[in-house]
């Protein structure tokens, strides 16, 4: 479900994981600034969960860094 | 410097967990997340709270390249933040891996104690 909120986001994450075979964000409160992310892609597999974190924080290092995510849930999984 | 407190506390504490908050008066639904899933694991818990100053923060991440609040670490290393501390404890990962990193009698040191840093 795409909104305002999660869009812009969405991309990044398109962007950074075009292999994604799962990938989603969700506005967990409908505040705009609280985000559940699930990615599913080949990328991960062989490396640690925070390894896998990592990917993700990298794609979406600008909206982490100019302050409109407070807070982001990450799950990710190897395919 | 507040680097070199930061650092020592996450090479010298076998379980450190940098919160939001003090395990008695948690600020943040993330860091209680963090702690309850030690805590499940029976881990001895070193916390620090960074809320007391903005630099406590972005020194911690310029030090583990790691964005969020809460952050674990087991003998110096980073284990991750709410998210893979949940995870790893509902597959029993964390107690292997505080086994692996403590020794299989780690639970008699269940412990959790407060360390402040100074802003200095």
């Amino acid at each position: 479900m795409a909104s305002v909120a999660t869009k812009p986001l969405q991309e990044l994450l398109n962007e950074a994981f075009p292999d994604a075979t799962e990938l989603s964000v969700v506005d967990r409160t409908g505040g705009g600034d609280h985000f559940q992310v699930t990615v599913a892609s080949p990328r991960f597999e062989g490396l640690s969960l925070v390894d896998q974190h990592r990917l993700v924080y990298d794609a979406l290092a600008g909206p982490l860094g100019d302050g409109s995510i407070h807070e982001l849930r990450i799950k990710t999984k190897g395919t | 410097m507040l680097r070199d407190q930061i650092s020592e506390i996450i090479e010298t504490e076998p379980v450190a967990l940098f919160m939001k908050g003090t395990p008695s008066f948690v600020a943040c639904g993330n860091s209680q997340r963090a702690l309850s899933a030690l805590r499940a694991a029976g881990a001895p818990i070193t916390a620090v709270d960074i809320l007391p100053d903005p630099r406590f923060r972005q020194e911690l991440s310029g030090l583990s390249g790691w964005p969020t609040i809460p952050q674990v670490f087991v003998n110096g290393e980073l284990v991750g933040g709410a998210d893979i501390v949940e995870e790893l404890a509902a597959t029993g990962a964390l107690e292997r891996k505080l086994t692996d990193a403590l020794g299989d009698d780690y639970r008699d040191r269940q412990a959790e104690r407060v360390i402040a840093l100074s802003a200095a």
